[in-house]
């Protein structure tokens, strides 16, 4: 606003008013303190807010009686002037000027009763009135306001009026003069105030003797006064605690004084009716009363004629307790046919229960033996294994004594099928399962072994041949010694490892036994309608829920012990023998099958594998997908066992290299796939593209053209073993690029050439080149003796020194194609590249962006293996760059013309535009290595390598 | 009453550059539509990705965060989110209004090849070249992936998503169909390293495409053959394959340069377009309309049928 200045003051919009300007000299009002700011009542006195919650305005001074003096009563004054005049208040003396007011409580102005105004005194509203009912839309509607006049009497007075009674007379029946009742016996008490029922006798009482018959009387109109002396130390108005209304806050008003006498015994703490269907609960004041608040007195509470007792003297409880706490009387009266059949003394307060007890019978302790110790020693319990057999023996040798006694008495020794061969049961066919059963051969025998020995033992030292008795009948594998436990213990054994021999809950019925596995199988699974599956479709309905009904018992009742027990167990973290390794089960050992069938175009069947799959929880959430396996906690391809991935895998695959056609190499190389690991990126195409495209022909072809190759790169120097040199000779360029050319016009040679020269050395390296030496030494051994394509000897001598190296030195006397690949293939990934980079845009807009990016970008492409691979030869790595930026020319010309751009060179105007793929083939030589030299000083700018999508080895 | 449906109209295959994007990202390795079409994403290998409007041929915005170039992206269904995958093995998860990286999921060990959303842009799912497909949560801070599906023997090429499954393409010339409704896999083998897979849009075939020159169209349910589309050249890259807007056409990119339209039906060629001299890396097919994204070389060119008169003829 500042900035603006004055012009925009026009602008300006005010809110509020404004000060008013200060005049000369004047100084600025001080703003009115807060205490100051006070809120008064038209007597200057303060008004202080306290809050909408807190009551409004406050009363008083400050809330007090008091006045800014203390408090001073208003009936003081002081006695010297004048002594006090007005000795009684009324109530107006203690009520503040508001309430005589007008509108107050109490107003003082004198205003004309409802009773003495005139119905017609209004004449003027009289008229008006009937002329707005005949005008009204209903006529007459007034008559209504003359037939409802307001009552001046309730009408209980009316309707009592009716029934003839007059005012000073009591309520009730005329009654006749009754003799004079006897006064309440001194030991009853009344508490509270008690109206009598039909007449006021009482106190009052006449003087009179004699009265007519028929002459009745209304009764007086007077309130009972009790003249019981209190005698006791309660308090006024003192009843005894409700328990009804304390335990369950029941209000007291429900406590039927009037009922039954018999019944009242019932509303005792013993027999609280609930179903009654009263509210239990906190009832009343609300949250109750704390232990140090005096209750207030409930204002809400209704009078009520039955709170009051009506009844003063015969049935009230004469006891002399008072309060409830004292057990009412006993009457007879309902139970009084009980009472006489019971023959003995019944005592004050209780009745004959209704139903007999139950009378407990007492046993006499069993009488002790004589020679009873009453000392207990616990023998420990040793299950006997192979393992700790010896400390059964000495337990055995040790309890010899006892234990021969209790074979003899041999009640301890029998368990459940004996008892039951006993009791005449046949026993159970199918069970058969023991321990031992599933021990080795091996291990049977040397229980066995360990069993005579202990025989020999045991007869030798105590000469008893009870003891190995007794050992044999709990090991003998034969006997039916099983005990549900071991069923439970085969069940978990087969829950875990799905075996064929487990508990068989139905095994009576083989075909329902069949289905029950086949549902726990499911379960297992996890399937959804896993129990719906195996049931036999041609039962009937009620069968099958039957059955259905059993199975499910059946599991859940075998699952917890079966996961009890294998709870002690741990699976075993890596499979025992390797050569089981489950293949997962995408099979890669049929892919010829579906190579096959995908080269007849019989895609379907053949061609497709189906798997189980389960997907993760979250993603399904994720998907708004309901679980397809909601119980299952298996996650992705289920029994795909993940094969030990080590390098010892990649050895024995590698070791057999003297195969020499590629076509065996490429079996191994599914092998390869087959053993890996899925993750492991591995050579992805040359097999299946190279069955599919080239026949043993072409194939032969090739090898017979890298032959002819390798004689050609024999004749040159082996420039790229030259280690670290930036230049190399101009010749071995031209061919080198010449060459390339050449393996461009055919269609892809190169690759097939590659191929069929290193099929067995580098093709299994490609998978585990970075791993392990040893494969390197095979390597190193091998092509000097069994590849066709031997490469000249000279060359191994410099493998010894660097593994990584040792897989290129191989190729060195390759034609130079290969190198070339090779090298690229080490920044190249694994899958169809990318095309390579063409900036058409960039150069015509000379806009060096794209490029420089490259160069960053360049370096983070690599995977690690070949980052790895290149720190080894970073001297190699140099001259094989270059190397690729020539075999790059062809698709590069706009990039290079860039470069030549700007080094301002000038003949590369031809090549740059109008230059497609097979124009680039016939560049000649001079021109390339034109190139190549402005290349060298160019960095690497490719994003892409231009090689073949398959030609990494 | 009914009227009788009126005669299909012949479709219109996308014949005239109406537009190209001055793209200037060094090589576009991919291009892709929104979900209704009207913007397009860039990923080039400057590391960056940019939003377009393709038919205006404007520059929204460009995305820069990735550590080496961008491979794939993609939008969610909201058009509020972008999902892309580089070079740099990682997944990024973007606003698209603010232009930040709301997540950045590591994980992959190689160079991520594509990425998808689900339909409710809750899940990216990334293929790699370490044969692994991941499935990242955007909803929670998971760093981790929720599923990893490493049933691919070798890279990942390529990967849709429908409502409830997950194709994948590998260069182990492997199709898997993940059915998460199923809760089963389908591996589909078509002997030649995969290079891009698509749905048709009816959801009942797969479009295959493979480094042995040829597309396949498979049924998805029973795996069978139904069409085989050859004439374009692809050896070498990774090149698009798509469907035309009414699933009438198959479209394929080719090494040599042109874009090769194919009957669906009739298997025979309909139409090749020639792009550019180079490789014709990345296509796109509009969701409703015959619009064709090609990229090749650095230069994107949106496509349109002969008929089409854009709003604004402006010079391209």
């Amino acid at each position: 606003m500042a900035a603006r200045g004055s012009d925009s003051e026009d602008d300006l919009v005010t809110y509020g008013t404004g000060l008013e300007p200060l005049e000369e000299g004047e100084r600025p009002k001080k703003p009115l303190p807060i205490q100051d700011q006070t809120v008064r009542d038209e007597k200057g006195r303060y008004k202080r807010f306290h809050g909408a919650f807190s009551g409004g305005f406050s009363a008083g001074y400050f809330n007090t009686v008091g006045s800014k003096e203390g408090w001073t009563p208003s009936t003081f004054i002081s006695s010297r002037q004048n002594r006090a005049e007005k000795a009684v208040l009324g109530p107006e003396d203690f009520m503040d000027e508001e309430d005589l007011s007008e509108f107050g409580i109490a107003p003082k102005a004198i205003v004309t009763t409802d009773d003495f105004a005139s119905k017609t005194k209004d004449r003027i509203r009289e008229k008006a009135r009937q002329l707005a009912a005949a005008a009204a839309p209903i006529p007459g509607a007034t008559v209504l306001d003359d037939l409802i006049a307001p009552a001046k009497l309730s009408i209980g007075f009316e309707l009592l009026r009716k029934m003839g009674w007059k005012e000073g007379q009591g309520v009730g029946p005329r009654v006749k003069r009754k003799p004079r009742r006897q006064k309440p016996v001194p030991g009853v008490k009344i508490y509270g105030c008690a109206l009598p029922p039909n007449g006021s006798e009482g106190s009052e009482e006449d003087d009179d003797d004699y009265l007519p018959d028929n002459v009745t009387f209304a009764p007086k109109d007077i309130t009972p006064v009790d003249f019981t002396p209190k005698d006791n130390v309660h308090g006024l108005a003192y009843r005894g605690l409700d328990p009804q209304k304390a335990l369950f806050g029941i209000s007291g008003e429900h406590f039927n004084l009037f009922s039954d006498v018999s019944e009242g015994t019932s509303n005792l703490l013993g027999s609280i009716r609930p179903n009654k269907g009263r509210r239990l609960g906190i009832s009343g004041q609300a949250f109750g009363v704390g232990a140090l608040e005096e209750e207030d007195d409930d204002i809400y509470a209704t009078e009520a004629l039955s709170k009051y007792d009506t009844i003063l003297k015969d049935e009230e409880p004469g006891d002399g307790l008072y309060g409830w706490t004292a057990p009412k009387q006993y009457k007879s009266r309902t139970g009084s046919e009980k009472d006489t059949q019971y023959v003995g003394k019944i005592l004050d307060g209780f009745s004959l229960a209704s139903k007999p007890l139950s009378s407990k019978e007492i046993y006499p302790p069993p009488e002790l033996p004589k020679d009873y110790r009453p000392v207990h020693y616990f023998r420990p319990v040793v299950t006997a294994t192979s393992e700790n057999s010896h400390l059964c023996q000495a337990l055995s040798e040790s309890t010899g004594k006892i234990l021969s006694d209790m074979s003899k008495q041999s009640r301890y020794q029998l368990n459940a099928s004996k008892r039951g061969e006993m009791l005449g049961e046949t026993p159970i066919q199918d069970s058969t399962t023991s321990i031992l059963e599933f021990l080795s051969q091996k291990d049977k025998e040397r229980i066995n072994e360990m069993k005579r020995a202990t025989e020999i033992k045991a007869a030798e030292i105590k000469g008893k041949a009870l003891v190995p008795k007794a050992w044999n009948s709990r090991f003998q594998p034969d006997s039916p010694d099983d005990s549900p436990y071991t069923q439970q213990m085969v069940l978990s054994g087969d829950v875990t490892a799905g075996r064929s021999s487990d508990f068989r809950p139905f095994a009576k019925d083989p075909e329902k036994q069949k289905r029950y596995e086949k549902y726990l199988g499911n379960i297992k699974k996890g399937q959804k309608d896993a129990l719906e599956s195996c049931l036999d479709p041609r039962m009937t309905e009620w069968e099958r829920g039957r059955e259905r009904d059993e199975f499910v018992r059946a599991a859940v009742l075998y699952r917890p012990s079966s996961s009890s027990l294998s709870s002690r167990f741990t699976h075993a973290k890596q499979e025992d023998d390797t050569d089981q390794v489950e293949v997962p089960r995408d099979q890669e050992n049929d892919v010829n099958d579906k190579l096959s069938a995908v080269k007849m175009k019989m895609f379907g069947k053949l061609t497709r594998d189906k798997f189980e799959w389960h997907p993760e929880k979250l993603l399904c959430k994720r998907f708004n997908i309901p679980d397809p396996y909601p119980a299952s906690t298996i996650v992705g391809l289920p029994k795909v066992k993940h094969d030990k991935y080590s390098v010892f895998n990649f050895l024995t695959i590698a070791e057999p290299t003297t195969l020499t056609t590629t076509q065996v190499s490429n079996e191994r190389a599914q092998q390869n796939h087959s053993r890996n690991k899925p993750r492991k990126p591995s050579r992805w195409d040359i097999p299946d593209q190279e069955q599919k495209k080239e026949d043993c022909i072409s194939e032969f072809l090739s090898m017979a053209r890298s032959k002819a190759e390798i004689q050609k790169q024999q004749l040159r120097p082996l420039v790229n073993n030259a280690e670290g040199s930036a230049v190399e000779s101009s010749s071995a360029k031209v061919e080198n690029e010449s060459v390339d050319q050449k393996n461009e016009e055919d269609s892809r040679p190169s690759m097939d050439l590659f191929k069929a020269i290193f099929a067995s050395s580098s093709d299994e390296k490609s998978s585990s080149s970075e791993e392990d030496e040893s494969e390197n030494e095979d390597n190193q051994a091998d092509p000097g003796g069994s590849d066709p394509a031997s490469p000249k000897p000279s060359d191994l001598v410099e493998t010894s020194s660097d593994i990584q190296v040792s897989a290129l030195v191989v190729n060195e006397p390759v034609p130079p194609v290969t190198l070339q690949k090779m090298q690229l293939d080490e920044r190249e990934e694994f899958g169809p590249r990318l095309p390579p980079v063409f900036c058409p845009n960039a150069r015509q807009k000379h806009e060096p962006v794209p490029q420089s990016s490259f160069l960053e970008g360049h370096p983070k492409e690599k995977p690690k293996k070949s980052k790895e691979k290149r720190k080894t030869k970073k001297d190699h790595k140099h001259k094989k760059e270059k190397k690729r930026k020539h075999k790059k020319h062809k698709q590069k010309g706009k990039q290079k013309n860039k470069k030549t751009e700007k080094s301002s060179s000038s003949e590369s105007v031809d090549s740059s535009d109008s230059q497609s793929d097979s124009e680039v083939k016939d560049i000649s030589p001079q021109e390339l290595l034109r190139r190549y030299g402005i290349l060298l000083y160019s960095a690497d700018i490719e994003m892409e390598p231009a090689g073949r999508m398959d030609s990494r080895p | 009453m009914a009227f009788p449906e009126p005669r299909p109209t012949k479709p219109e295959l996308p014949r005239k550059s109406v537009r190209s994007l001055p793209c200037r990202q060094g090589a576009v390795r991919a291009v892709r539509f929104n979900v209704d079409g009207r913007y397009c994403l860039t990923c080039g290998s400057d590391k960056s990705l940019c939003l377009w409007s393709p038919l205006r041929g404007t520059l929204l915005r460009t995305y820069g965060g990735h550590g080496a170039e961008v491979l794939d992206a993609a939008g969610s269904f909201d058009n509020s989110r972008l999902c892309s995958g580089g070079s740099d093995r990682a997944v990024l998860f973007w606003d698209v209004a603010s232009g930040q990286i709301l997540r950045k999921f590591r994980g992959h060990a190689a160079k991520v090849n594509c990425v998808q959303f689900n339909e409710e842009a809750t899940v990216i799912v990334s293929g790699s070249i370490d044969s692994s497909v991941r499935c990242w949560d955007c909803r929670s801070r998971r760093p981790d992936p929720v599923q990893i599906l490493d049933e691919a023997k070798d890279g990942i090429s390529s990967i849709k998503l429908s409502d409830h499954e997950i194709l994948a393409g590998s260069v182990d010339g492997r199709s898997r169909r993940y059915d998460l409704r199923m809760g089963e896999l389908y591996a589909d083998y078509v002997g030649s390293p995969i290079t891009c897979v698509c749905f048709s849009k009816d959801g009942q075939c797969t479009l295959i495409s493979s480094l042995d020159s040829s597309l396949r169209l498979l049924d998805k349910d029973t795996g069978e053959l139904l069409g085989e589309y050859t004439g374009h050249k692809n050896h070498k890259y990774k090149l698009d394959c798509c469907l035309s807007e009414r699933d009438t056409h198959v479209v394929s990119a080719s090494e040599d340069g042109n874009v090769y339209f194919w009957d669906l039906v009739e298997g025979t060629l309909a139409l090749t377009l020639p792009v550019s001299r180079g490789v014709v890396q990345s296509l796109a097919f509009h969701p409703t309309e015959p619009c064709l994204l090609t990229a090749s070389e650095g230069s994107v060119h949106c496509w349109r049928e002969e008929s089409f008169v854009a709003e604004d003829e402006l010079p391209a």
